[in-house]
């Protein structure tokens, strides 16, 4: 054998389940799962609605180990509905988060892969996304850290995307996109010239890891692979951002400052321009390593 | 949405009493199947929830079919199903015994 065929071969984040992912990030065999499926707690307003439910309602909540210490973690499913936030699922990843207030575990996991919330469930699902974003703030200030790891087939969107940028830290792969408004929405309500969201290397560049993490909202890049996102949980699990009016105000203060040097670009690769990165048209074709090192001057970050 | 359930006898022995087993999701095509050890002794139960109506002879083959290829005496099966095919569903059928069983 060489030395390249001995090589494990890599698992990719994307096209695992949400149950395979938790697994796979966890050390083996630890999750303990909370309101598993056999429970059969389902959304009420799919049933009103005559739709197909899952047992699980699409979120994943338990605890387990990374590393030997104990954990919190969630998983949101996103090939059903979407990752999308309903009433139950969103109340499982309020009352996980709630619960590490009162457990105190090492850290809580938030493998994230959701559209936002989910429309069918209207008022309810809105109130679940806000509820989740506050337990992450609480959880925060109670001194657990939260961490997002974003790799899913369907990003991570609308309320989940800020709920995302509520943790401590997010690690992300340039496939696991971040926003609020995504693509398709974009294209439907303000037309394809704003935004073709066929076009995957412009939602790419536009919405990925690398974008992200160039201006400073996602700490790791890593590639496609779920003992990449395990090493990046680990390693971001001590990692605490200040909670509080003097963190926020300061945010604003940088966002302010963004928006008023970056603002006019039409294009991420403007942007990577502006910032310093030498030959901006070359990051999106980099593997994760060369782009770490030709971005490491240009980089934005919270201090 | 329409409800089918199957309850029949199966030969030989119950299987193993083990944790729940899920495999699949609720998507375009495509269905979740759950195994529980909680049918009565000698008997297998398939409960399916499904959003395509009117096919109820043929989820009852097609049930039928997987019991006979696998030893499902004692398990309950439940199903939520988006509209999977026959051969789709015989292959999550499949796949969920075998995590239940614990080889996947």
């Amino acid at each position: 054998m060489t030395g390249v065929e001995s090589r494990p071969a890599r698992a990719s984040f994307r096209e695992a389940t949400a149950r395979r992912r938790l697994a796979a990030v966890l050390d083996p065999g630890s999750f303990r799962e909370i309101l598993p499926p056999s429970e059969r707690v389902t959304s009420p307003h799919l049933a009103a609605l005559d739709q197909p439910v899952a047992f699980d309602d699409g979120a994943i909540v338990g605890e387990g180990l990374l590393g030997g210490q104990k954990v919190f973690a969630a998983a949101q499913e996103g090939a059903f509905l979407g990752g999308a936030v309903g009433e139950v699922h969103g109340a499982k990843l309020a009352g996980l988060l709630s619960r590490a207030e009162r457990e105190r575990p090492a850290g809580v996991l938030l493998l994230l892969d959701s559209g936002g919330v989910r429309l069918q469930e209207a008022n309810a699902g809105l109130l679940a996304v806000s509820e989740v974003m506050r337990a992450v703030l609480s959880a925060r200030s109670s001194g657990v850290p939260v961490v997002a790891l974003i790799g899913g087939g369907w990003g991570c969107f609308g309320g989940m995307g800020i709920v995302a940028r509520c943790c401590d830290a997010v690690a992300m792969s340039e496939e696991g996109r971040l926003g609020i408004t995504g693509p398709e929405v974009l294209e439907t309500t303000k037309g394809v010239e704003e935004l073709d969201a066929s076009d995957r290397a412009l939602v790419w560049r536009t919405y990925g890891g690398k974008h992200r993490y160039l201006l400073g909202e996602a700490d790791r890049l890593v590639e496609d692979d779920v003992a990449a996102f395990r090493a990046a949980a680990l390693d971001l699990l001590g990692r605490r951002r200040e909670v509080g009016l003097g963190a926020l105000d300061a945010a604003h203060r940088r966002l302010a400052a963004r928006l008023f040097e970056l603002g006019a670009c039409a294009d991420a690769t403007e942007v990577w321009a502006r910032a310093g990165v030498p030959e901006p048209a070359r990051l999106p074709v980099l593997e994760v390593g060369e782009f770490l090192r030709a971005v490491a001057s240009a980089r934005r970050g919270e201090p | 949405m329409e409800t089918l359930s199957f309850e029949f006898p199966c030969p030989g022995p119950d299987a193993p009493r083990a944790a729940p087993a899920l495999v699949g999701v609720v998507a375009s095509g495509n269905l979740e199947v759950l195994v529980e050890p909680t049918a009565p002794p000698g008997r297998c139960r398939v409960v399916v929830s499904t959003s395509a109506r009117g096919f109820g002879e043929i989820w009852e083959a097609v049930v039928r079919d997987f019991a006979r290829r696998h030893a499902v005496s004692g398990l309950s099966i439940s199903v939520n199903d988006a509209g999977a095919t026959p051969a789709v569903v015989s292959l999550r059928l499949d796949q969920a015994v075998e995590e239940y069983l614990g080889r996947p």
